[in-house]
């Protein structure tokens, strides 16, 4: 039914969000080597808010959250027509390192990944990465009571980041991210590893967020989108050309994703049809 | 320093900033620094064979490939031929490695194959190990004062009762072929099990299972799956084995008797080209030094071509369960 | 097609007992062959064994500490010891450690992240795996022909030789143990803004470290053991070291030296020295293993 709908190659209606745009993507092509991994979608980042990506496995909602701090740049056969606007400078600019764009547009990632060292060091990472001449331990703090871990952690703090559990060790790594204080934060799937418990808090821990920080979420789980996302962008596979494309399908107020679908693949989706 | 174009697009609490100007200066010279070293290696490589090349020119114009079929060794009449060493070097080696690879590739499919349960198993890997560490010169010592009057009476009785297959045509009479192939076994012995082991390993555990599934015994599965499966890899242990064997040196400058001549008997004594090096080396003469670096060059071309064709076999064998193959 | 008779095809397993039978040709065989296994595991071990009890029986014996203070006896001199290889021996393996580690940690670094595909890390891995099998001798004789001929035997000599033994070990063991560092801690130093050398100081080789240092500790022990290289580069001295540029004893040679001596003085020293020189590599590979399993 997907193939049907795909060998229109269809192009999604731009979204305009109601607030200010924080990150301007328009992601035409991504390639891995001959590999066309993404094309034709444009996702508007809103400030303050939460922007969650959903979407089949394989739809490439991962490939373009990705693109937005340059992370796919590590994979060398990897290249990329469009634009990412961050306050209307181009990310992919000819002279932008992807170093510094990585310091502004933070990342969570799938699988908690601590760095082997102590809970104050992992932290504090950031900030000493950024030569931060002020008050470390009053940072570190901030950013763990921030991340809903202090409590748990405060008495050892010279403990090795990976005797932590799984959902404490992803707040940690939320907190590391967030201790620069970075614009923007991008979450991979960050409870796809986690206990439902975990899992709960760690969406607490988003809407607080989302009082300071710009957040883009990969989910596969679309309940999650509807409990902490304000936007919903769905993405979809195209298969009319051999390959596995992902494209966005519709993007929108969250409410209306879920339950006024304008698109018919897209409304299949959110009911359950496919996954 | 970088262009920084976010500089005041994010957030004013932001304390995010570009890398400083040394960040970039010592990213870019370690990178270069960290390349040139890779460089080195190669170039290392070049430089030795360019090197032990050049020590040996003189000696290869002037006795040119009569030297490889040459068996006199005098450097009073200056007369240089170095045939006996290669014929006891691929003798010893290819000895080494009969008894070496029999007992290493046993060794490995006791460790990998679940026949001894796990703590037992560390104990004979740790053996397989000190094995590998004691040093060559310690082995020569054991082999003169062990090996040698161990094999002494063993040595007689084959000579007496068996003198006419040409193996056993000569009777030991201290240093000779035998006792230095097997010291020499037991020296290349862990690294045969070592490399035949993580051949068993790289076979994926769905192999086995399947084996088990048609209802094969243990040793079934062994010799009717895991063996041919691994075979690639067992045969790179093998030709590593005998190129670490050709090279080996000190116990066998100690064991073999330093003796130029070309014999089947496994207790006459004989040389090798690195312990015709080792053992002439000390007292030579300018003259018999050149000669010595144009035997290194042979034992240099023997050891590379043999390595080189065992690292293959390996690549072969990883890339085909990789299924590249 | 009808016509096929599916009644005459002989079923494929004949009987059909579950029981054990103990005295078929397949048990029989399966039990010999896991007997004889088990034989040639003891027997590849009985070398390890008797070597252990010559080192105790015969260096023991002779291991006091004349043997650990005292220079080198003459032929026909009684007492004596072995101080000075002792000295020559470690001071040997500093020089070729402090050369290769360096060396080999930054290759290894380039070889394990910085360009693992490329043609010359490929090209790099292959020759450092080509120089692993190289018999050490030949690190003797190009290090004679680098640096003896011009400058004559010397400690350096033999320092610089052990470190091309050492070279390949160390680039290969630390390579291994930095692609065991998992991505996602170097992909969160990257999300986190570091320059790619920063991703290497400040995660990568901390998080390896253990196993470099396990790499390395093997090397050292495998370069004190070695003595075909020194024979070509530091000789040997019967006196004390006084600088780096002269001819140096070492423990391995002296064992040479005084097997083939017909006192049974020398025999005695060299079983001592090979207990020392037992033990100094056994002290390395033993603090490999430690370091080995202090990992994460």
């Amino acid at each position: 039914m997907s193939a049907t709908a795909a060998t229109m190659a269809p192009v999604a209606a731009v979204f305009t969000p109601a607030g200010a745009t924080v990150l301007d993507c328009q992601l035409q092509k991504v390639f891995y080597g001959d590999f066309l991994a993404v094309r034709d979608s444009n996702v508007p980042i809103e400030q303050g808010k939460i922007t969650g990506f959903i979407g089949p496995s394989g739809c490439g909602k991962s490939t373009v959250l990705r693109s937005l701090n340059r992370m796919n740049d590590l994979i060398p056969s990897f290249h990329f027509e469009g634009h990412v606007k961050y306050h209307g400078q181009d990310v992919y600019g000819k002279k932008v390192d992807p170093v510094v764009v990585r310091r502004y547009i933070g990342m969570v990632f799938q699988q908690p990944n601590p760095f082997s060292m102590s809970i104050f060091d992992n932290v504090a990472f950031g900030l000493r990465l950024n030569r931060y001449k002020g008050d470390l331990e009053e940072r570190v703090q901030k950013a763990l009571e921030r991340a809903a871990i202090w409590k748990e952690v405060k008495d050892k703090l010279n403990k090795s980041g990976l005797s932590l559990s799984g959902g404490q060790q992803q707040r940690l790594c939320i907190a590391r991210a967030i201790a620069t204080e970075p614009d923007v934060l991008l979450m991979d799937e960050p409870c796809s590893a986690l206990d439902p418990i975990a899992t709960r808090q760690v969406e607490q821990l988003m809407l607080e967020l989302k009082e300071r920080f710009t957040v883009a979420l990969v989910t596969h789980n679309m309940q999650q989108a509807t409990r902490v996302a304000d936007t919903t962008a769905f993405f979809g596979v195209d298969i009319s050309h051999g390959g596995r494309t992902g494209y966005l399908v519709e993007m929108g107020p969250t409410r209306q994703i879920f339950e006024d679908p304008q698109e018919e693949l897209t409304k299949q989706y959110v009911s359950g049809e496919f996954s | 320093m970088a262009l920084n174009p976010f500089e005041h697009a994010g957030a004013a609490s932001t304390i995010s900033g570009p890398p400083s100007e040394g960040d970039y200066l010592g990213d870019r010279l370690f990178r270069a620094v960290a390349r040139a070293c890779a460089g080195l290696i190669i170039a290392l490589l070049l430089f030795i064979l360019w090197e032990i090349g050049g020590l040996a020119l003189p000696a290869m114009a002037q006795h040119g490939l009569g030297f490889v079929s040459g068996s006199t060794w005098n450097p009073g009449t200056q007369e240089f031929g170095v045939l006996p060493e290669i014929w006891g070097t691929l003798y010893s080696s290819l000895l080494a490695l009969l008894l070496g690879g029999v007992f290493g590739v046993t060794i490995a499919i006791f460790l990998s194959q679940d026949f001894i349960e796990a703590r037992l198993a560390v104990v004979f890997r740790t053996i397989v190990e000190l094995l590998a560490a004691i040093p060559s010169v310690v082995y020569g010592l054991w082999g003169i004062f062990v090996v040698i009057p161990l094999l002494r009476p063993v040595a007689g009785w084959l000579h007496a009762q068996l003198s006419f297959i040409p193996l056993f045509a000569t009777d030991l009479s201290g240093p000779g072929m035998a006792p230095a192939a097997l010291v020499l076994a037991i020296m290349i012995l862990p690294t045969v099990a070592a490399i035949t082991v993580d051949a068993f390993r790289r076979i994926p555990y769905k192999v086995k299972e399947a084996a088990y599934g048609m209802g094969t015994t243990r040793w079934e599965a062994i010799l009717k799956v895991m063996l041919p499966t691994a075979s690639s890899g067992i045969l790179a242990a093998l030709v590593l084995g005998f190129g670490r064997a050709l090279g080996e040196t000190m116990a066998l400058a100690m064991l073999i008797g330093n003796s130029n001549q070309i014999n089947l008997s496994l207790f006459a004594p004989a040389n090798t080209l690195a312990s015709l090096l080792a053992s002439s080396f000390p007292e030579a003469g300018q003259i018999e030094v050149q000669a010595l670096m144009y035997a290194a060059v042979v034992l240099l071309l023997i050891t590379l071509l043999v390595n080189i064709a065992g690292l293959g076999i390996q690549q072969y064998t990883v890339r085909k369960f990789e299924g590249k193959v | 097609m009808s016509d096929i008779d599916l009644s005459t095809s002989a079923p494929v397993l004949p009987r059909l007992s579950l029981e054990r039978r103990p005295f078929e040709l397949r048990a029989l065989t399966s039990g010999l062959l896991t007997g004889l296994t088990w034989v040639i595991a003891i027997l590849g071990s009985i070398p390890l064994f008797s070597v252990i009890i010559m080192l105790v029986a015969e260096g023991g014996a002779r291991l006091d500490f004349e043997a650990l203070t005292a220079l080198p006896p003459a032929g026909f001199e009684m007492g004596g010891g072995f101080a000075n290889a002792i000295i020559g021996t470690l001071v040997m393996v500093a020089i070729a450690t402090a050369i290769s580690v360096p060396l080999g940690l930054l290759a290894a670094i380039y070889l394990a992240i910085l360009d693992p595909y490329s043609r010359m890390a490929q090209t790099a891995r292959f020759v450092a795996k080509t120089l692993t099998g190289f018999p050490s001798i030949l690190a003797g004789v190009f290090t004679y022909g680098v640096l003896v001929i011009s400058f004559g035997y010397s400690a350096l000599a033999g320092g610089v030789a052990l470190a091309v033994l050492m070279l390949p070990t160390v680039v290969l063991a630390a390579e291994e143990s930095m692609k065991q560092v998992p991505q996602k801690m170097t992909d969160a130093a990257f999300g986190l803004g570091c320059t790619r050398s920063q991703v290497i100081w400040k995660v990568t080789l901390p998080t390896g470290l253990p196993g470099i240092l396990t790499g390395i500790m093997l090397a050292v022990a495998g370069a004190s053991g070695e003595s075909a290289p020194l024979l070509f580069t530091a000789l040997f001295n019967n006196y004390f070291m006084s600088e780096l540029m002269e001819p140096t004893a070492s423990l391995s040679i002296l064992i040479y030296n005084f097997s083939a001596m017909p006192f049974d003085n020398q025999i005695q020293l060299a079983w001592a020295a090979s207990l020392v020189l037992v033990l100094i590599v056994l002290v390395f590979n033993i603090l490999a293993r430690l370091i080995g399993q202090s990992k994460v």
